[in-house]
C-alpha cells in the first residue's frame, strides 16, 4: 500500500464529512482514525475503491463517537437523521481546507501542525517527531488549533498569504525526521497550484523545486554544509530544475510578481550556471532589487549585498551593507565573507568567529568556526 | 517555532532578589513553590509549548579521559563552583519575545512569604537545523 496515495485522499474525505454537517474538528479526528485503521488494513485486505472505503470507515468512525458522547445532544440527533452521502468529488473542500488550517487567526506553528494532519494526513506522532517534541504537546498544538477555528465557516475563500507562509514555513524549517517535510511541502504547494491559478502559489512551487534540486550538493556525507559555490553541480536534479524553471515561467507570464517569484528567479539563475563563475550576478542584484522593492525585508537587503559583492567586487558589497543593522541574523558571516575577498583577512576571520557565536544552527556554526580556522592558519604563515 | 531553554542557576546567575534557602522555607511555601512549577508545565503542555523539564542534584562528580587503558579520571564534587545549574524547562514557542513572557511567569513562583520569587532564569536558544532557502 502506497501510504502517500492514502494521505492524498485525507483532505477530501474530510470535506465530505463536513459536508454532511459533522463539524471540522470531529470529522478531522475521525479521518485521523480512518487512516490509522487503513495503514492497519490494506496491506492485507486492499479495498478495490480506496476513498470509498475511507468515507466509509471515517463515518462509521464519527458514528462511534458520537453514539458514545451522549452528553452531546445535538450530534446524537443528527446521528438519527443519517444525512444523504455528500457529493463524492467535492471540487473545493481541499482548497478550503488550506484555508482553514492556515486561517490567520492562528499562531504559525499551529497552523503548520494543523495543515500537515488535515491536509497532508500525517500523524500527530509524525508531526511530533518531525518537529521534536512529545506527542502530547504536538496533540495539544493540533486540538487548540481547531478550537480555535471552530467558529471559522468551512468553505470560505481565505487568504492565500497565509497559506504560502504557512507552506514556506514546512519546507525551510523542518527537522530531518522520518518524515520528509521539505518533499512533503512540495506535494501540498503542488496540490494547492492544481486548485489555484495564482501567480504566487506557482512562485512558490518553482522556488521550493529550485532549491530542493540542490538537496543533495548542499551537504557531505558527515553532515557539513558545502557553501553554493562549492557545490557539485553535476549532483544538481536537472529535472526538477527544468520542472522549477517551466513553473516560473508560467508564474512570470501572468505579470503578478511578488517575492515568492523573485526568490524563485534568483534561485533560477543559480540553477542556470554551469559552474559558479558563470553565475549572472547582475541579473541576480536586479532580482534582489525587486525583492527589496517588494518586501523591504532586511533579511533580503543582506542577501543582496552578498550578490553586489559577486557582481561589482567586495567593495561595493560591503558598501551595500553599510546601512544595515549589525544584529541582523548572518550579518557577521555575510561581512566577514565580503571582508576575505576585499583581503582583509584578519577582519574576516575575527567576523567569522562572531558570526560562529552567532549563528542559528550546529552546521552554520561549525561551518563559520572552520572558515575562521583556515583564516586563523593562513595569517600564523 | 523556536525551542529555547530555561535554565534555573542555584548560583551563577545575577544577583537574586531574595536570597533566602530553600530549606529556611516553611513547608507549606515548599509545597506551593513545586505546585506552581507543576501548574506552569501542564499550562504549557496545553498551549502546545511544553517540551520537558529536568532538575538535577546539585552533587555532581566532574570526569575526563586519562589515556589508553587507563580508568577516566573523577574530581569534584566542589562545593564552591561558581555556577551550579538546578533544572531546565525546554519550551517551542512562536517567538522570542514568547519565550521571554514565560521564562517571567515561570520566574513568579512563590517563594518565601508566599510571594513571587523573582529569580533570574537564563533564557537559552536552541541549534536549529539549516534553512533549506539561503540565499
Amino acid at each position: 500500500m502506497d501510504e502517500a496515495v492514502l494521505r492524498t485522499l485525507t483532505p477530501a474525505v474530510i470535506g465530505i464529512l463536513v459536508r454532511r454537517g459533522v463539524d471540522f474538528a470531529t470529522a478531522e479526528d475521525a479521518v485521523q482514525d480512518a487512516l490509522v485503521e487503513a495503514v492497519r488494513a490494506w496491506p492485507t485486505d486492499p479495498p478495490r475503491d480506496p476513498k470509498g472505503w475511507l468515507v466509509a470507515v471515517s463515518w462509521r468512525k464519527f458514528l462511534d463517537v458520537a453514539r458514545a458522547d451522549t452528553a452531546r445532544r445535538r450530534r446524537e440527533a443528527l446521528v438519527e437523521v443519517e444525512p444523504a452521502p455528500g457529493p463524492s468529488e467535492p471540487i473545493d473542500d481541499t482548497l478550503a481546507l488550506y484555508f482553514l488550517c492556515a486561517h490567520p487567526s492562528l499562531t504559525p506553528a499551529s497552523a503548520v501542525a494543523l495543515t500537515l494532519r488535515a491536509v497532508g494526513g500525517l500523524t500527530t506522532r509524525q508531526i511530533a517527531r518531525a518537529y521534536l517534541v512529545p506527542e502530547t504537546t504536538m496533540a495539544q498544538r493540533i486540538s487548540r488549533a481547531k478550537r480555535t477555528v471552530s467558529g471559522v465557516r468551512f468553505n470560505q475563500p481565505g487568504d492565500v498569504g497565509t497559506v504560502l507562509r504557512v507552506l514556506y514555513l514546512v519546507f525551510n524549517e523542518g527537522y530531518s525526521g522520518d518524515v520528509d517535510l521539505a518533499a512533503e511541502a512540495i506535494r501540498l504547494t503542488r496540490q494547492l497550484a492544481a486548485r489555484i491559478r495564482h501567480a504566487e502559489v506557482a512562485g512558490l512551487l518553482a522556488l521550493m523545486l529550485l532549491h530542493h534540486a540542490r538537496r543533495a550538493a548542499r551537504t557531505t556525507a558527515d553532515g557539513r554544509l558545502v557553501p553554493l559555490a562549492e557545490q557539485d553541480r553535476s549532483r544538481w536534479d536537472t529535472r526538477l530544475i527544468a520542472e522549477g524553471v517551466q513553473v516560473l515561467q508560467n508564474a512570470l507570464a501572468r505579470d503578478r510578481l511578488g517575492e515568492f517569484q523573485a526568490q524563485a528567479a534568483i534561485a533560477a539563475l543559480h540553477a542556470d550556471a554551469r559552474t559558479a563563475e558563470e553565475t549572472d550576478w547582475v541579473q541576480i542584484v536586479e532580482w534582489y532589487d525587486e525583492l527589496v522593492r517588494l518586501t523591504d525585508s532586511p533579511v533580503a537587503r543582506l542577501n543582496r549585498a552578498v550578490a553586489v559583492g559577486e557582481a561589482d567586487g567586495p567593495r561595493a558589497g560591503l558598501a551595500a551593507l553599510a546601512g544595515l543593522d549589525p544584529a541582523l541574523p548572518r550579518y557577521a558571516a555575510v561581512a566577514a565573507y565580503l571582508h576575505e575577498r576585499d583581503g582583509d583577512l584578519p577582519i574576516a576571520a575575527r567576523l567569522y568567529a562572531e558570526a560562529a557565536r552567532s549563528a542559528p544552527s550546529l552546521p552554520e556554526v561549525e561551518h563559520l568556526t572552520r572558515q575562521a580556522a583556515r583564516l586563523n592558519a593562513l595569517l600564523r604563515r | 517555532m523556536a525551542k529555547y531553554l530555561l535554565l534555573k542557576h542555584y548560583r551563577g546567575g545575577p544577583t537574586p532578589l531574595y536570597d533566602v534557602p530553600m530549606d529556611q522555607w516553611t513547608p507549606e511555601e515548599i509545597s506551593a513553590h513545586v505546585q506552581y512549577m507543576r501548574d506552569f508545565a501542564a499550562r504549557l503542555e496545553e498551549t502546545g509549548e511544553f517540551v520537558e523539564g529536568q532538575a538535577l542534584s546539585p552533587e555532581g562528580t566532574f570526569v575526563r579521559y586519562d589515556g589508553e587503558g587507563r580508568p577516566p579520571v573523577t574530581d569534584g564534587p566542589f562545593a564552591e563552583t561558581k555556577d551550579l545549574i538546578a533544572g531546565w524547562m525546554v519550551i517551542d514557542v512562536d517567538t522570542y519575545d514568547r519565550a521571554l513572557e514565560l521564562a517571567g511567569e515561570l520566574s513568579a513562583a512563590p517563594g518565601a512569604g508566599g510571594k513571587p520569587l523573582h529569580e533570574w532564569l537564563e533564557v537559552r536558544p536552541f541549534l536549529n537545523e539549516p534553512p533549506t532557502i539561503s540565499e
